[in-house]
């Protein structure tokens, strides 16, 4: 695909249902309908400014540092437990009981625990976010080919280059499509581990202008979550390219073959 | 038809390089066990070229995975160098059937080769003569910076081959290497074989489920039986050196050598023999 088609299909819907929304807009006074023309404004007069500085930039640190731990972790750990048997028939259940508790009940109880500044938010999002990437990590350890690894036992390759060189480059394909799940449940916890008992970031803004019937600036509010949820694809696609370029083209041969 | 005395009981002066002592494997499976190999006894001299053929499911991969200490075997012993084989070997290399699973795709042609000698500590500019060496010897210095999947089946196993060649093993064990390969790249990387053989001066071990492979490529044939696998014959193959794909097949000798290794391996379809029978057979074809 040339460039430019591929900007023409990246931009294509979105633009036509802008206009859509334009046109079906253009005559309502309903005051909950927002319309494009007036989201922008106010969604440039809203977001730029002090409200940038004080509740989406710190919204966004707690975010890139809750996932930053959350897919650290998991892969350390997912290595760790993948690669112990014993350890892993131990966990496998309990992981599984963790993940199925949905995060934002934890909200209340981090509160207590931690209490409520950045490191409970940071918490919540790591809580949440984890276990995608785990256990996608356990589970591709526990999947490497038999003949790779039989292949590094043959020529001595153990321990630590063993994980470098073979299980950590072998499992990346499952860890990217957990890190996929992990970004959207971590912006789904930053803006709801901002709701209770917070006085800044974007989730309790939001919040804020809803309860003050700042409708206007609600929606701007959830199109700059949208962006944001917009960049982490963008970003993460750019990452996931770089780091799998040999997992696409080893795909698209035997998908031709 | 003459064939030779079987080497398999004359005496060996010296420590032989490989030495296999009756081999046995048992697998465990769910309800009950699969002796896939029962009594295997040989050795391999320094610098030999052995052949180990047998039919499918004859036990020729649990074999080789327990000569090359990635499995424990049942019972008897493995030695390397007069030592007893417990795990992967320093000094020992294996080359895979699976050519498609035995490189790492995220990995370049140069990098798949280089890795065993950089987790050996080689250091960088002997280890960049040494791959560059290994690559040209398979005829592959053109694509160094290729990933394994750009590459045919039969470049991708000349890539294994490069990688066991570079680290310098005194003992290189093959797994059917060429069973997955069309039959012109094949007959190429046999010659391929022999060349590194000679040029190296290495112990190979290569097993192969083909009758005619094992007489082209062998200086000598290990024949098994089907399983429960024990050595049905140790044949040594007085073929000239100088092999080449044409002349060799179509001489007189190969062809007696193959139909005696053939017929070897129908009559161990009848099922395992006992050494009476084979002492009388022996007789028999002399
Ligand atoms: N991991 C295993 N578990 C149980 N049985 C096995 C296993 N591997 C091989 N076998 C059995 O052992 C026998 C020999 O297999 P194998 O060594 O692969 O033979 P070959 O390489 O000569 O084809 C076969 O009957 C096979 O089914
Ligand atoms: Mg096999």
């Amino acid at each position: 695909m040339s460039p430019l088609k591929r900007v023409a299909y990246f931009f294509g819907l979105p633009i036509l249902l802008i206009v859509l929304w334009w046109a079906l807009s253009f005559g309502s006074t309903n005051f909950f309908v927002p319309k494009p023309i007036e989201l922008a404004q106010t969604l440039w007069t809203t977001w730029i400014g002090d409200r940038f500085v004080e509740d989406v930039l710190p919204s966004l640190g707690r975010l890139a540092v809750g996932l930053f731990f959350a897919i650290g972790l998991g892969i350390v750990l997912g290595l760790l437990i993948g690669s112990t048997r014993w350890l892993r028939n131990l966990l496998e259940p309990l992981l599984e009981f963790f993940r199925a508790i949905p995060p934002p009940v934890l909200v209340p109880l981090l509160m207590l625990l931690i209490g409520v500044n950045d490191s409970m938010k940071v918490a919540v999002i790591i809580s949440g976010s984890i276990w995608p990437v785990l256990l996608n990590t356990v589970e591709g350890v526990r999947a490497v080919d038999s003949v790779l690894n039989d292949s590094c036992r043959s020529f001595g390759i153990r321990g630590f280059a063993r994980i470098r060189y073979f299980v950590l480059p072998a499992v990346t394909p499952q860890i990217m499509a957990g890190v996929r799940q992990s970004l959207s449940i971590g912006l789904i916890l930053m803006v709801i581990s901002e709701m209770f008992a917070s006085s800044s970031g974007l989730g309790f803004t939001i919040v804020q202008f809803q309860r003050n019937f700042a409708i206007p600036e609600m929606w701007s509010g959830i199109v700059v979550l949208g962006l944001i949820g917009l960049g982490l694809a963008i970003i993460f696609q750019f990452v996931e390219r770089r780091v799998l370029h040999w997992y696409h083209g080893l795909k698209e041969i035997t998908h031709d073959s | 038809m003459t064939v030779n005395e079987p080497t398999k009981n004359q005496p060996v002066e010296t420590v032989p390089m490989l030495s296999v002592r009756g081999l046995q494997k048992i697998y465990a499976v769910p309800g009950g066990e699969v002796e896939a190999v029962r009594d295997l006894t040989f050795d391999l001299a320094e610098g030999e070229l052995v052949c180990l053929v047998g039919p499918s499911g004859s036990g020729k991969t649990t074999l080789l995975k327990c000569i090359s200490g990635l499995m424990e075997q049942t019972s008897g012993t493995v030695e390397l160098n007069g030592s007893s084989v417990t795990g992967p070997p320093k000094s020992m290399a294996v080359v895979f059937q699976e050519y498609g699973r035995s490189l790492f795709p995220w990995m370049t042609v140069h990098a798949n080769v280089e890795l065993p000698l950089k987790n050996q500590k080689v250091p960088k500019a002997e280890r960049a003569a040494l791959v560059d060496a290994a690559l040209k010897s398979v005829g592959l210095d053109h694509v160094p910076k290729s990933y394994p999947w750009q590459l045919s089946g039969g470049m991708q196993q000349r890539v294994a081959i490069a990688r066991a060649v570079a680290y310098r093993p005194q003992v290189l064990l093959m797994d059917e290497p060429f069973a997955a390969v069309d039959a012109q790249t094949r007959a190429d990387l046999e010659d391929l074989i022999r060349t590194i053989w000679k040029q190296l001066g290495v112990t190979i071990l290569f097993v192969t489920h083909d009758i005619d492979e094992s007489v082209y490529l062998g200086e000598r044939v290990i024949v098994l039986s089907s399983s429960p696998t024990v050595v049905q014959e140790d044949l040594k193959i007085d073929l000239p050196a100088e092999r080449d794909q044409l002349n060799t097949r179509a001489l007189p000798r190969f062809m007696q050598l193959r139909s005696h290794v053939y017929a070897e391996i129908q009559r161990a379809k009848l099922g395992p023999v006992t050494e009476q029978i084979t002492a009388q057979r022996r007789t028999a074809v002399k």
